[in-house]
């Protein structure tokens, strides 16, 4: 087999029902190598002119969010005399695709040749864009139709303008390709254009037409979205070493800084001695930094003692020579042990009820049999590859500050506060940001390193964090207790279910603590559960926070998930059912679910977006299981110590199955060699992105379920690199993922991508694990030896 | 005063000769294409070619290096198209890109001394080197795509 047959086999994209097929011109073009500057391989077709239509925008989470979303061209484009065009990224990128993705689908309706647009990356500023945070995987949802629009509304001030220099109707000019073309009366193309360079001032001259006046693009017209695929933008500059992230900012006179943080959250300095650091030379200055000591403590730094050298060397040199003395403060007793303990004994009681339908204590008194299981989960911490740093500079009364940030607003109104300057003159500049996973949108790395070039009198600053301070001071993936019990009738019918949630809260961050979750944590496959089961229960038992609690890629669907479909496989087990017919008789027949009927809680939280939207559809959820089972080969019979396993859920507005072929060495080596994804996440924009997210989902589901863990001990993270804090890595990986792209109707509203593919990954892992040993994980991390 | 080869070029070095080579080629240098990931030889993050062979810069010091040729992503070629950085591109291999260079200069390294690997000797080679991203599928058809000529 030649490397380029092994290529094409490998790694061609694997088509569910009518999935995005990538034509044949465009495989050539991949395999020729011969791609433009932009890489761009699609197959362009036009419809007819008359093919465009209105489009009435269906609400989204968007319109709840701080800032909202804006859709004005004057503000996402540019288009310079020489045809250039210019779009604006406004949302972080981290490696979703998403810089690429929200610009594309702009110049997708705007008919932009693509290989004529050039990106640029917004600085923190809502008003001026819409929201920016980039996490809950929500850019594509939140922003598809405000991009469309954008888009749209350029193509349109385009055609008027070209329609005033030539005198004719505006129906007779049509936008084609990065220039408009005229028509004639019988809207045949004439011959006659004008490019968009051409236009550019008098169509931006315009006003911007009212939405509703807008054409939009029908399906078939589409050039990119959806489309063939296309490069990610910084692709080339990633492979030479040019795309510039945090750390790779560079200023005039930058001075490197780190800091010595408290160990245990709420810690204080008692004494320090700075000699030792101050005699390491290249080290500039060492000073205390107060942290926010008041509860909640929102994003408050943590406060300690700032080392300042002329490289990061000996910044950390310095460091390491600090003595330091601390107080530890309220948090000393956390300890791991000890709470999974105390989580266990409450889940055992009855908890805060969260959701009921039914009568669920009868469904159980009158059961012929009845399962119970308990699922544990550790602590988890982002550490994406790039450990947290930020640039700060003030000079002249303004701040600058650069960061791989995901929510770059926040953080400068929170940056502004903290220096005491109006937000006018702050400024916070977006790098790329080398992985986030929810942790760069807690900006306390940016306030730190602004805090402390104020001390040095605006100095630029570098502020590092290593990957140690990355592992022991982090908002934290909560640690949980899942509680499931299942009623089963004498017909082996499931007519009960209670789930019971003890886990320390997200919302301890920002409120006082009760020790309850809030409806964003319960809206994360709790209280959402897709069974027709008649009798319902969810409950929250009592569970205090020791350490910062925030949120790690796929949040609270890590726990829930987990939970729900390892306890329907270990059900399916039980009463000698095929765990995937099961799974689907559990959910039951096609329909939407009612909320109301279903006893969900009246502040049900639906990933942000409005119930009428995206309701939650059952007929999708089983028809991305069935294409899973059937891609991956359900049934079939497995070799001795090999078994596949299931696992479906509805999170982020998308729908995702997936089915995991695991082995068992015979030293008891968890391997994976086949992982089979569906996704039907709406209309989709690139789906070359879409797999790898899912590809990635595969990668870090199998790290949380075997490897990730971060436990405490006298309140300190007992973890401090990739040496005990463990990753999959190449060694031992899911091998063969492949993701089948469901292409739902046109019209069904945009899913997330960023974070589904998760739970379901360390829920089907766990499934086949079971299916190839007969051993059951209950806790997690499992280990990558099952005994 | 250690005087060290990077990218071709001579660069003499007045510091601390114990100061790893990457914040040499950093902070001194100004060569930002090779990250920081762990600062403990764990991650890959960091990979430079020592004399043409890939090594940890956060564990190896400017002293180490004196002598030697050192060879970043920069310079792996003049203009970006050395089969493994074309293999990268025509998979679409990186999603945030961090560990790339890293990566990159791994595989390079590897395919230099030989050319056909095992799968078994790809997954060896490279797992050293940590993507949280969980690019390793395109990662090793990457290498065996370079491997055989891009």
């Amino acid at each position: 087999m030649t490397m380029l047959q092994y290529f094409d086999q490998t790694f061609k994209p694997r088509a569910a029902q009518g999935d995005a097929c990538i034509e044949n011109v465009s495989r050539r073009s991949i395999l020729g190598g011969m791609l433009g500057a932009t890489g761009l391989v699609l197959s362009v077709r036009f419809a007819p002119a008359d093919a465009r239509e209105k489009l009435k925008l269906y609400p989204t989470g968007a319109d709840a969010m701080p800032n909202k979303w804006v859709a004005d061209p004057k503000v996402f484009v540019a288009i310079a005399p020489n045809g250039e065009v210019t779009i604006v990224a406004h949302r972080a990128e981290m490696g979703t695709g998403i810089r690429t993705s929200l610009p594309a689908v702009v110049a997708d309706e705007m008919e932009a040749d693509w290989s004529r647009v050039k990106l640029t990356q917004a600085p923190g500023d809502e008003p001026r864009y819409g929201n920016q945070d980039t996490d809950g995987s929500r850019s594509m949802r939140h922003f598809i139709q405000a991009m469309r629009t954008t888009g749209a509304a350029m193509r349109q001030m385009l055609e008027t303008a070209a329609a005033a220099k030539w005198g004719v109707e505006v129906s007779r000019c049509r936008a084609k390709n990065h220039q408009v073309v005229l028509l004639d009366e019988s809207k045949k193309e004439t011959g006659k254009t004008l490019g968009f360079g051409d236009l550019a001032i008098a169509a931006m001259a315009l006003p911007v037409p009212p939405q509703e006046t807008l054409l939009y693009k029908t399906a078939d017209e589409f050039t990119l979205i959806g489309k063939g695929e296309f490069q990610i933008t910084d692709l080339h500059d990633i492979t030479t070493g040019k795309a510039r992230y945090g750390a790779d900012v560079r200023l005039p006179g930058m001075k490197f800084a780190v800091m010595a943080r408290p160990p245990v959250l709420g810690g204080k300095i008692k004494k320090y001695d700075a000699s030792g650091a101050l005699k390491v030379p290249g080290v500039e200055a060492v000073f205390e930094i107060d942290g926010v000591y008041k509860v909640p403590r929102v994003f408050g730094i943590l406060g300690g003692i700032a080392v300042v050298a002329n490289s990061t060397y000996a910044a950390i040199k310095g460091r390491e020579a600090l003595d330091i003395e601390w107080e530890d403060g309220p948090n000393a007793d956390y300890e791991s042990v000890a709470f999974d303990k105390e989580m266990s004994k409450t889940a055992a009681e009855a908890g805060k009820v969260i959701r009921n339908q039914g009568d669920p204590d009868a469904a159980f008194a009158n059961a012929k049999q009845v399962f119970s299981a308990d699922y544990h989960a550790k602590h988890l911490v982002q550490a994406p590859m790039e450990p947290l740093v930020a640039i700060a500079r003030i000079a002249n009364g303004k701040a600058e500050v650069w960061a791989p940030v995901q929510s770059p607003y926040g953080a400068r109104k929170d940056l502004a506060e903290n220096l005491k300057m109006p937000i006018e003159d702050v400024t916070v500049h977006v790098t790329l940001l080398g992985g986030g996973f929810g942790r760069k949108s807690k900006w306390d790395y940016m306030v730190e390193a602004a805090l402390v070039s104020q001390k040095l009198g605006g100095a630029p600053l570098l502020m590092q964090w290593t990957r140690e301070d990355d592992i022991r001071h982090s908002f934290y993936h909560t640690v949980s207790v899942e509680r499931i019990e299942a009623a089963i009738d004498e017909g082996g019918k499931v007519t009960g279910w209670r789930h019971r949630t003890v886990a320390p809260s997200i919302v301890s961050t920002f409120k006082a603590d009760n020790g309850y979750s809030f409806p964003i944590e319960y809206g994360m496959g709790f209280v959402n559960t897709p069974f027709d089961i008649p009798n319902v229960r969810c409950e929250n038992g009592k569970a205090m926070a020791h350490t910062r609690i925030g949120w790690y890629r796929s949040v609270s669907t890590i726990p829930h998930v987990f939970a729900v479909q390892s306890a329907v496989g270990e059900l399916a087990d039980k009463l000698g059912r095929d765990p995937k017919d099961f799974l689907l008789e559990l959910i039951g027949p096609d329909r939407k679910l009612d909320p109301k009927a279903l006893g969900f809680p009246d502040d049900f939280w639906n990933f942000g977006d409005p119930y009428e939207s995206f309701p939650i559809d059952t007929a999708r959820l089983k028809n991305v299981i069935r294409i899973a089972a059937e891609k991956a080969g359900w049934g079939r019979s497995m070799p001795e110590r090999e078994g596949l396993g299931i696992a479906a859920h509805c999170a982020w507005s998308s729908y995702v199955a997936t089915v995991v072929h695991a082995k068992i060495d015979s030293d008891g080596t968890i391997r994976v060699p086949e992982v089979t994804t569906a996704v039907d996440c709406g209309l989709y924009v690139n789906p070359e992105r879409i797999r790898s997210q899912l590809e990635g989902a595969a990668v870090m589901g199998m790290s949380n379920a075997l490897y990730s863990g971060i436990t405490f001990k006298g309140g300190a993270v007992e973890q401090s690199n990739f040496t005990d804090y463990d990753v999959v890595r190449m060694s031992n990986y899911p091998k063969a993922v492949s993701v089948h792209i469901v292409d739902a109707p046109h019209g069904t509203h945009s899913g997330g991508i960023g974070e589904p593919g998760i739970a379901p990954m360390m829920a089907a892992l766990g499934n086949a694990v079971f299916a190839a040993s007969k051993k059951r994980i209950r806790s997690i991390p499992a280990g990558e030896k099952i005994a | 005063m250690p005087n060290v080869s990077v990218n071709g070029e001579k660069r003499d070095f007045a510091g601390d000769p114990n100061m790893p080579l990457l914040w040499f080629i950093r902070d001194e240098l100004n060569l930002t294409g090779t990250k920081f990931g762990c600062g403990a030889g764990v991650c890959g993050a960091c990979t430079v070619h020592l004399d043409g062979v890939a090594v940890r810069s956060c564990q190896t010091s400017v002293g180490d290096a004196a002598g030697k040729s050192v060879t970043t992503i920069e310079g792996l070629s003049p203009d970006g198209d050395h089969p493994v950085q074309k293999a990268w591109r025509r998979l679409s291999v990186p999603q945030c890109g961090f560990c790339q260079a890293g990566q990159i200069m791994q595989a390079a390294s590897l395919l230099a001394k030989n050319r056909a690997p095992t799968d078994e000797e790809i997954a060896e080679d490279m797992s050293g080197n940590i993507c949280r991203c969980g690019c390793y599928q395109r990662i090793h058809q990457a290498v065996r795509l370079a491997g055989g000529g891009v």
